[in-house]
């Protein structure tokens, strides 16, 4: 693991606000991992925030989708996704009225009576999701085929830019902690490890006034990146390792996002389905970066016009971190459940080169939290020998970009991984 | 409103990290010693190491120029070569023999196998071991330090190789002249104090791991103390270590990027490797000094090395 340039403090003092809600949302029907739903609204309906847009009927693994905004139903069509480049969605124009459903929360006592089989119910309808990037049904995680020992929060928020977990954690660190109680009573786990990096302090210090007697630990750990990645999280934490091809739960331990825990605490004691999310806007072009609570579905324009304005031209607009957050190609594609952040790069950020020829320096390998050898793979990847890039690990590679972040020759390892994985497969 | 916008693989930022930062950082390192070596050897030092130097950054530009690539000479590696060449030569050679030794650096050793990165032997030992063979006399002969007058002098290793004297007592001259550079020898390789002044400045920048440096050395300094020619557990560690070419070795040619192996493991084994043959070429050999051909051999060694010993992945048991 490594250490990054971080950029935290352009955004992690800047609480979470709301940002404005916009004219019209564009809510992409898949935003999880599993079966694409279908909408359960027409054109010309009118819906609230809160109001059920998308669902399926088969036992498949998916989360339904609800409206983030109240107005009416304007297009049901393919349009920008921010992971898949096109999907199908519902555009919602907004009626300025902000409407909502009408959420019935629970009291202590109801939930005290609440059976797991009742949370992940609840869960389940409220469409929560693994919201670090994954995107992973919640209540699927939280009925594991097997025994587990621990639950780990994941408040490591490695990615550099990214402070939306951490404004979290500090502005909801009660809240957080009893979406971690709804954790346990379904899991059964006895362990609780609340995970935190050392570069904030704020939250750390939060979470130790409010658990002087807990029974859950907090877990402080050294700034390292790809911290946050499930399997190095597990690793740093209770010192196991998940075999390859393995699920943290063969291991006896279960990871969930600070962010996913948050959305479980609004669903389960607020009765409020999963419509907006903490999103972390910032960037060397923005004049006024910061953390925002975004409506699902909102555009990257209506972000840049809230952050605005621009001081430089943006080179690149990255949804999630800019380690392995993905580059868009269009100011409308629309905010999901996992976008954790939108990032505008200036060149400088990027600081664009030419990809060279492997010095072999052995940076990458050091570098590289599966233990893999990515500059061997990358030469392989050349040759177009896909027996050695198995070898050397392609299959295990978690495409964290460490390697290519230390690259002196600026080689595009991830990207050459990327291919053998597909050349593998075949 | 930007009216474009690049889509390309994640990550989307980088270290800052450049092979011609790379080479910088070396080259600073080598400068106590390179001042050292004009100190000690006088004003001729200078002149071999800009040969050199110049020799290795003409060829390059001219044969990267004829195969039609980037002239890429201001990425640094080939001054570093002919840096290194110079620190491994006499000060008093012939013009020509730095010259010589560039050009068979980059041409020979280094752009025939295809440029940076792609070089088997180390290109400034390559071209080290081709002066020796081509003209022994001038490779062979030192410069008396602080002599103006041109006496030459021969190495200590060379000394005791030759039976003359039996240890450093009989040199009439101490640990501390070794550490200083007050020997004969190449001009870069005198200086110890010098020469880990830089090294300690690449490991503390993390430019080079200790795994080689140490392994080398260890081995060298251990070998020499058990199996000395004196006698079982009887020879002398710091003297094996001061007097030749280990240091200078160990911490600037054992430590290159394309030529050693990849992994910390893999670079310990190298080192080890590196000081057994030094050793041997010592005591038993017909050399007085083995550095330069210990790390050409185990450069040949590397891609096995590099085959058998990988990190262990993620997830998998140890025992597997």
């Amino acid at each position: 693991m490594l250490k990054l340039h971080e950029e935290k403090e352009l955004t992690a003092h800047l609480a979470i606000r709301p940002a404005k809600i916009p004219e019209k949302v564009s809510i992409p029907l898949i935003q999880h991992l599993g079966k694409i739903c279908q909408p359960v609204v027409k054109v010309g309906d009118e819906v609230k925030a809160g109001t059920l847009i998308a669902t399926l009927e088969e036992k498949v693994v998916f989360a339904p989708i609800h409206s983030s905004i109240s107005g009416k139903v304007s297009a049901i069509d393919d349009l920008p996704h921010p992971l898949l480049g096109r999907a199908k969605a519902v555009v919602i124009t907004s009626d300025g009225l902000n409407r909502k459903e009408e959420f019935k929360p629970n009291s202590q006592e109801v939930i005290k009576q609440l059976t797991p089989h009742d949370i992940r119910k609840i869960i389940f309808d409220s469409g929560v999701v693994g919201m670090g990037g994954a995107s992973f049904p919640a209540h699927i995680k939280l009925s594991p085929p097997k025994h587990l020992d621990s639950v780990i929060l994941n408040g490591a928020e490695c990615e550099p830019y990214l402070t939306a977990d951490n404004r979290l954690m500090i502005e909801k660190a009660r809240e957080i902690i009893l979406g971690i109680g709804l954790v346990v009573k379904c899991t059964g786990a006895r362990n609780v490890y609340i995970a935190i990096e050392d570069n904030k302090p704020e939250a750390i210090s939060g979470f130790e006034k409010l658990l002087p007697d807990s029974e859950y630990k907090l877990k402080v750990l050294r700034s390292e990146y790809p911290q946050g990645g499930e399997k190095q999280l597990i690793k740093s934490v209770l010192g196991r390792e998940v075999p390859p091809g393995k699920l943290p739960f063969d291991v006896g331990a279960i990871v969930h996002n600070v962010a996913t825990v948050y959305a479980m605490y609004e669903a389960v004691y607020s009765g409020k389905p999963l419509y907006e999310r903490a999103v972390t806007v910032a960037g060397d072009c923005l004049e006024n970066p910061g953390n925002l609570l975004v409506r699902i579905g909102t555009s990257v324009k209506d972000l840049m016009d809230e952050c605005g304005p621009l001081r430089k031209e943006p080179q690149r607009i990255v949804f999630g971190g800019p380690m392995m957050g993905i580059a868009q190609y269009s100011l409308n594609t629309p905010i999901i459940k996992s976008s954790n952040g939108v990032i505008f790069l200036s060149k400088k950020e990027i600081a664009p080169s030419e990809e060279s020829f492997c010095i072999r320096c052995g940076r990458c390998v050091e570098s590289c939290p599966m233990g893999l050898m990515p500059c061997l793979i990358a030469l392989a990847v050349e040759k177009e020998k896909w027996g050695l890039a198995k070898a050397y690990g392609a299959l295990e590679c978690m495409e964290c970009g460490a390697c290519s972040y230390v690259c002196p020759q600026r080689r595009s390892i991830v990207q050459a991984i990327k291919y053998a994985k597909l050349k593998i497969a075949k | 409103m930007p009216d474009r916008l690049y889509v390309s693989v994640s990550p989307h930022i980088h270290s800052g990290e450049s092979v011609p930062r790379v080479m910088r950082t070396v080259f600073i390192a080598l400068i106590p010693s390179g001042l050292a070596g004009v100190f000690i050897f006088g004003f001729p030092a200078l002149k071999v190491m800009l040969i050199s130097i110049l020799s290795c950054l003409i060829t390059e530009c001219l044969i990267q120029k004829a195969r039609r690539q980037k002239i890429a000479a201001s990425d640094g590696s080939a001054a570093l070569t002919g840096l290194l060449l110079a620190y491994n030569l006499s000060s008093n050679v012939p013009f020509w023999i730095p010259l010589a030794g560039g050009i068979f650096a980059i041409a020979i050793a280094k752009q025939a196998f295809g440029g940076l990165g792609a070089n088997i032997f180390n290109p400034a030992l390559a071209a080290r071991a081709f002066l020796l063979a081509s003209w022994p006399k001038h490779m062979t002969e030192f410069l008396r330090p602080f002599s103006a007058d041109g006496i030459t002098q021969a190495t200590p290793l060379t000394v005791i190789k030759e039976g003359a004297v039996k240890g450093l007592s009989d040199l009439g001259i101490s640990y501390w002249d070794l550490f200083l550079g007050r020997r004969g020898g190449c001009l870069g390789e005198v200086c110890i104090i010098a020469l880990l002044l830089g090294a300690l400045y690449l490991l503390w920048k993390g430019y080079i791991w200790y795994h080689a440096p140490a392994g080398f050395v260890l081995t060298v300094g251990g070998l020499s103390w058990i199996f000395a020619a004196q006698g079982f557990l009887k020879g002398d560690f710091l003297f094996s270590v001061l007097a030749g070419g280990l240091i200078l070795g160990a911490f600037y040619m054992a430590t290159d990027y394309v030529t050693t192996p990849i992994t910390k493991r893999g670079q310990l084994v190298f080192g080890i490797g590196c000081g057994i043959i030094a050793f041997v070429i010592r005591r038993f050999g017909g050399y007085p000094e083995g550095v330069s051909y210990s790390i050409l051999i185990m450069n040949a060694l590397t891609p096995l090395i590099d085959r058998y010993l990988r990190p262990r992945k993620y997830g998998l048991s140890k025992s597997k």
